[in-house]
């Protein structure tokens, strides 16, 4: 029991959070938004089978995603308009997943043989042509305005009616559980250890004797299982479905909060889908440069990582393991390196934040107000202050930079010293 | 008859605009292995660029210097942006024009707003250059083809005749050769790059104001563009002009003739009047289909023959 206690303790501790959750945060918003979060949770996971296990760069695995949306808004207009047998509303993601799946195996058979910027390609170019026939096949996709669903069918077993909020909140978080631990196994049965060969090595896999393009399809085709789940839990969640799912968009918010969680781990697509849909529904009220923001922090990661905010954080994995007071040495350097990371950024948002007021405007006043205080954004004073801060700041961040890396590869160095007998 | 002549004339003018962009795409690609997500944006800053210039000293300078300002931008950002992504691989480089895209867009809207910009045709050129049966055809628009038809010669000659040109074919497809004989790669593949964008930025320049300028027109130019170099086949800009040409004359006749896709499905049997889904298929018409088309094309093509019409090599 204890054994089986630490081995899936983290399993039993997500369980525990999720159930605690909604007594925490009792608000409408909270719950909206930790539903958004469960639902796109399963997504970005789902997104992450392909691009940070099997290698393959996705802009169109929204199409599944939304597809299995529409599916189960229909599927729900036709129990609720009795043209459709009942079906429990609970296990509709399954549904979902199925609608993903067949979707999935069907654009995934042409569009697996190649990986990298042509496993891009054809990628853009499946949804591009489901965001056209959004507008085309009215239908089915009602246009621009979508498809309004409903719920509430069927027979209300214990009394969940599916009517609150918070009832939808423990169908998204018991499917987002099982479906994050399902795609967990995955990764470790022979499949995912294949997957991960493909996307490192796939002349060797061939050598070997797999066929790599089975390797994708099965992976593209699980991927879209599920998610299609996570396009069903959406439907469920908002009751209706609308053309935005299907696009560009949606497929690029997955990789934003893949990549800028981090691929690398399986942690990575679940903190990213937590940390900007977080961001997103607060910020986003606060500020219209938000997405100019997301944006630029994901060119960053781009640029100088490759392990997302996760992997930066494991980067100190082996330190903690072997001696947490080597982080001693590592405080000073790395407080003054984000200290004027801050700095630096304070000045850069500060007149990001007034282009974008003078910009945006629809009368004449100037006044703005930035951090807490009115500026007027027309006057030369806020330009000066925010210049004045950020230049110092970016001088100390090309100072503090290189003594921090140095003190991580001299903790690095110090492990290994111990490790060596 | 004359809607013939008129649609083909059009689809010619959007072909040659597809073709300014796809060429230095297609450079671009087959030079550095990179497919420049963001190539798109920069036609639409060469469209924002030149609104402002021609504000300020008419629509000719636009003409010269918002090109050129897109030229050192795009040469900046692959000698600070790219390169260093570099050695993370092909698919951190189109992560990172993935990004690069997002962000122009959005400082787009952070400087110009988030509503169409008036960016008008010059006046002295808002004149019919001729009518013919009765329809006029704008002077601008014959400026357009002219303005493309001597940009896809130059870009040729450039090329095929210049020392500069013979480099960059070199290095498309030897680049440690041209390397060894003492060619810094590094400062091909930057001004490459940044010759590309200008391209794309002329192409927005004298398509802008047709087209409309808004912050949208990126996303929605830049995928059809991608369809053009991989139909014609990537790293070969007959292809990419035939792609061009084809994708755009079909675009427009496919719009001027609206046919009605239902005689098709009569032959299956199917009724005029029916309820449901299958009312979507008998209301489908050529016009409602052309977004669509592009991308259909693509598929095929990357199913049939990945190596596109003229491709050397598969994508």
């Amino acid at each position: 029991m204890a054994g089986l206690v630490r081995r899936h303790g983290m399993w039993v501790a997500a369980f525990a959070v999720m159930l605690v959750l909604p007594w925490i945060f009792q608000t409408g918003f909270a719950i909206t938004m930790l539903n958004q979060i469960g639902v796109l949770i399963v997504f970005s996971l789902a997104y992450n089978m392909l691009l940070g296990q099997g290698g393959m760069l996705s802009f169109g695995h929204a199409l599944y995603f939304g597809i299995a949306g529409y599916f189960t808004a229909h599927f729900l207009n036709g129990v609720g308009e009795d043209w459709l047998p009942y079906f429990p509303v609970t296990l509709l993601p399954i549904f979902g997943g199925l609608i993903g799946l067949f979707f999935g195996i069907g654009i995934g058979f042409v569009s697996t043989r190649r990986a990298g910027t042509v496993f891009a390609m054809i990628s853009l170019g499946f949804a591009e042509m489901a965001t056209a026939l959004t507008l085309i096949l009215v239908v089915f996709f009602n246009g621009e305005e979508g498809i309004q669903t409903d719920r509430m069918v069927g027979p209300e077993p214990l009394g969940i009616t599916f009517g609150p909020d918070i009832h939808v909140y423990y169908l998204i978080s018991f499917w987002c559980l099982v479906a994050t631990a399902a795609m967990y196994v995955l990764t470790r049965t022979p499949f995912g250890r294949m997957s991960n060969a493909v996307r490192d090595n796939p002349e060797r896999v061939e050598f070997v004797g797999y066929s790599t393009h089975r390797i994708r399809w099965l992976a593209f085709a699980l991927s879209s299982f599920f998610a299609g789940l996570a396009g069903a839990l959406h439907a469920l969640n908002f009751e209706h479905v609308g053309f935005e799912t299907i696009g560009l968009e949606q497929s690029g918010l997955a990789l934003f909060m893949v990549w800028i969680g981090g691929a690398r781990n399986f942690v990575g697509p679940i903190l990213g889908a937590i940390l900007i849909t977080y961001l997103n529904s607060n910020l986003s009220d606060i500020t219209d440069a938000w997405y100019l923001y997301l944006g630029i922090l994901f060119m960053v990661i781009v640029m100088f990582t490759q392990g997302g905010l996760s992997g930066l954080v494991f980067m100190h994995e082996p330190i903690w393991k072997t001696d947490y007071r080597l982080f001693g040495r590592m405080m000073a350097p790395y407080a003054l390196g984000i200290g004027s990371t801050i700095i630096a950024a304070i000045g850069v948002i500060g007149m990001f934040e007034m282009i974008y007021f003078l910009s945006t405007r629809v009368t004449e006043e100037t006044i703005a107000v930035l951090y807490w205080m009115e500026v007027d954004a027309a006057s030369a004073l806020p330009w000066i202050a925010c210049a004045a801060i950020t230049a110092p700041g970016v001088a100390a961040c090309r100072r503090t930079y290189p003594p921090m890396a140095n003190s991580y590869n001299e903790a690095i160095a110090a492990v290994k010293g111990r490790m060596a007998p | 008859m004359e809607v013939l002549v008129f649609s083909i004339f059009n689809g010619l003018l959007y072909g040659m605009l597809l073709f300014m962009l796809a060429s230095g795409l297609t450079l671009i690609f087959s030079l550095m292995g990179v497919l420049n997500f963001a190539h798109a944006s920069f036609f639409m800053l060469g469209a924002y660029f030149a609104y402002q210039i021609s504000g300020f000293i008419g629509f000719w300078p636009g003409l010269v210097f918002a090109p050129l300002i897109v030229g050192v931008i795009g040469a900046a950002v692959e000698r600070y942006g790219l390169r260093p992504v570099h050695k993370f691989g092909h698919v951190a480089e189109l992560l990172f024009t993935f990004g690069l895209a997002f962000v122009i867009e959005e400082v787009v809207q952070m400087i110009w707003g988030k509503v169409p910009v008036p960016y008008d045709i010059p006046e002295t050129m808002n004149v019919a250059a001729f009518t013919w049966r009765g329809l006029d055809y704008s002077a601008y628009r014959l400026f357009m083809l002219g303005a493309s038809v001597a940009i896809f010669l130059a870009l040729f000659v450039f090329i095929a005749k210049t020392r500069t040109g013979l480099i960059i074919q070199a290095a498309l497809t030897h680049p440690n050769i041209v390397s060894s004989l003492g060619h810094d790669v590094g400062k091909i593949f930057m001004w490459t790059f940044g010759f590309g964008c200008a391209l794309a930025g002329v192409a927005g320049v004298i398509g802008g104001n047709v087209l409309g300028t808004e912050p949208s027109m990126a996303i929605t130019l830049g995928p059809i563009v991608f369809v053009v170099i991989v139909i014609g086949g990537l790293g070969s800009l007959w292809g990419a002009l035939i792609a061009a040409l084809f994708i755009g004359i079909m675009d427009n006749l496919s719009i001027s003739y609206d046919l009605s896709l239902y005689p098709v499905l009569a032959l299956f049997g199917v009724e005029r009047e029916v309820e449901g889904i299958m009312q979507d298929l008998v209301n489908l018409t050529t016009a409602g289909l052309a977004p669509v088309l592009p991308y259909l094309f693509l598929v095929l093509m990357l199913i049939l023959r990945p190596r596109g019409l003229f491709g050397t090599r598969d994508v």
